[in-house]
């Protein structure tokens, strides 16, 4: 999709390198960091297969799928995040914006209500992509009628307020404080505790939906020039609006699955690489999807770092740590996209 | 060189009728203008000529070919549009721009090869956007954008070119350059047909027009054929003067009639 040295901005290399070394660096961080307090040697010594196996046990059962994961769903916000922005010619838009993340969250605590997750592992993520088809298919038919983006953004509003609302009526009807709080903590957003099937589960989804989000580029390039200008330059709108739905709602519900409703990482991650880029939304859809994977683990890490009486949760931290990042670049850059 | 036949067209937008019964043939060689007074359909038209809308009924054939059962590529590389008041949604730098031309040309995730470069570069300096390369193009003139938003259509060096409305919000100068440089285009051998407000350039630059009125095409000929002042009064209810200066025939409105 980079196919040609950018007139301006970073090159390939660093716009490709510096977000990967940044996600390798925070996946270590991740799986040498913990409450068990192991020593980096004893855990070098575990994942080369030797040394004690509660160590070894920890670093695989635990820590490992939560490294996974961070780097699965952060890719797979961040390359929603700069797909959506690219094909609503929008920079407020986000999955999470859009409700599509909170839909998924919906379609999770239905599943989570009804006791359809005890009854079979694949209920959660499949609600959770149901859901987040449902509100997302509504918007896309709306995006195709006007050129105006500020209908989309007010039927996102609609749609993501809809979805809390039926949260809060699953939380009002909740028969137990328990089962409340398990509802609670989906709509925080954590990756703690999750296990080497949490991956699984999470994985097919997000890869299904990171390949059909990551073959529109050139689509969405053409896209900057509006929809009768992308027809008219050979782009099958239809096709594209297809893949892009089922991208989003597949990948977006599979990672809502797993690590809960996670906001701003979709909104903040395009808007931190596009300065570097020569603006084309092609040209963010790839540093994006490492740069939320490095974003979401790394703060996955600080969760752990920071010292508070109850665990910190993932959706929390990012919303503290992404909206002054997103208003400093809003003042610095006049201009963001 | 490239033909579309128009044949008993009629397109509605919603439950409106916007064309009705249109039949014509066009083709390279010379300019085509479509003028008519807001309302009449031009813009309709052209966007079904590039197989954006779905008639009502009647055919628009592309060399024979219906345009909207052709492949999206392949119809993209043979009829280019420079749409009204096209906008840019993101702060590209002019030769990205310029480079989505090539798109239709594009196999996926392949790069510009030497022939893309090569039309990218000679769009750029037909329109005299060579030094404009590396400006941001949300931040050009009104002058600027139009050269190059019409380099951008030009990239994709199709057989045909539509225009739509080309000189809204451009001063004198560049629209004389914007119909000359589309002119050029067509006498080379492209068929370029360019939707038009003004009757002076229309009856100055155009070796043909078509008159649309009420979704009808009133009259398809010469610009002397075309402009008489029955049909003035009919269509646009106005009265013109016609006049030379300095060899370069002139029609200018006067009053309503």
């Amino acid at each position: 999709m980079l196919h040609m040295p950018p007139a301006r901005g970073t090159p390939p290399v660093l716009l490709i390198g510096l977000p990967s070394l940044a996600a390798i660096l925070a996946a270590l961080a991740s799986l040498f960091i913990g409450p068990a307090g192991i020593p980096v040697a004893d855990s070098l010594a575990a994942l080369s297969g030797h040394g004690d196996p509660i160590v070894r046990a920890i670093l695989f059962e635990l820590r490992l799928p939560r490294v996974a994961l961070g780097l699965l769903v952060g890719a797979m916000l961040g390359a929603g995040g700069a797909s959506l922005q690219g094909y609503l010619r929008n920079p407020l838009a986000e999955p999470s914006v859009l409700g599509a993340s909170n839909a998924a969250a919906l379609g999770a605590v239905v599943a989570l209500y009804f006791g359809l997750a005890q009854a079979h592992p694949m209920a959660l993520p499949l609600l959770a992509i149901l859901a987040a088809l449902a509100a997302l298919a509504p918007l896309f038919g709306l995006a195709g009628r006007s050129e105006s983006p500020l209908g989309l953004i007010l039927a996102g509003i609609a749609v993501a307020t809809l979805a809390g609302a039926g949260i809060s009526l699953a939380l009002n009807l909740s028969p137990n404080p328990f089962a409340a709080m398990e509802i609670m903590s989906w709509l925080l957003g954590s990756l703690e505790d999750r296990t080497p099937q949490h991956v699984w589960l999470a994985a097919p989804c997000i890869a299904v939906g990171l390949a059909l989000l990551l073959w529109d580029g050139r689509a969405l390039d053409a896209l900057t020039l509006g929809e009768d200008s992308a027809r008219t330059l050979g782009i099958d709108l239809r096709r594209v609006r297809v893949r892009m739905l089922i991208g989003l709602a597949v990948g977006v519900g599979g990672a809502v699955a797993v690590s809960g409703a996670i906001g701003f990482v979709g909104l903040i991650v395009p808007h931190l690489v596009r300065p570097f880029t020569d603006r084309r939304p092609s040209s963010v859809l790839i540093p994006s999807t490492i740069a939320g994977a490095a974003l979401l683990t790394a703060a996955d890490v600080a969760v752990r770092l920071i010292p508070t009486n109850a665990p910190l949760k993932l959706g929390v931290v990012t919303a503290f740590l992404g909206v002054p990042v997103f208003v400093f670049h809003l003042v610095r850059e006049r201009r963001l996209w | 060189m490239v033909t579309i036949r128009i044949e008993a067209l009629d397109v509605a937008l919603g439950d409106r009728r916007v064309l009705a019964g249109i039949d014509t043939e066009m083709t390279g060689g010379g300019l085509i203008g479509v003028i008519g007074p807001n309302g009449a359909g031009k813009s309709t038209l052209a966007r079904a000529m590039l197989g954006l809308l779905k008639p009502l009924s009647g055919r628009v054939l592309l060399d024979g070919a219906e345009v909207g059962t052709l492949r999206p590529a392949d119809r993209a590389r043979t009829i280019a549009y420079l749409p009204q008041g096209q906008t840019l949604h993101w702060p590209l730098s002019v030769e990205r721009l310029v480079a989505l031309g090539r798109m239709p040309h594009l196999a996926p995730f392949s790069r510009l090869s030497a022939a893309d470069t090569a039309a990218i570069e000679a769009a750029m300096a037909a329109t005299g956007t060579l030094d404009l390369r590396t400006r941001d193009a949300t931040e050009l003139s009104g002058g600027e954008r139009a050269r190059v938003m019409l380099a951008r259509a030009l990239a994709v060096e199709a057989q045909a070119l539509i225009a739509d409305e080309p000189l809204a919000s451009l001063d004198p100068s560049h629209q004389m350059e914007m119909m000359e440089l589309l002119a050029e285009r067509a006498r080379a051998g492209t068929l370029v047909v360019v939707v038009l407000h003004d009757l002076t350039m229309a009856a100055r630059f155009c070796d043909r027009l078509l008159l649309l009125s009420q979704g009808r095409l009133m009259a398809d000929g010469s610009p002397d054929t075309v402009l008489t002042d029955a049909a003035l009064a009919e269509v646009y209810g106005i009265t013109a003067w016609r006049g030379t200066a300095g060899g370069t025939p002139l029609l200018v409105p006067l009053g309503r009639s």
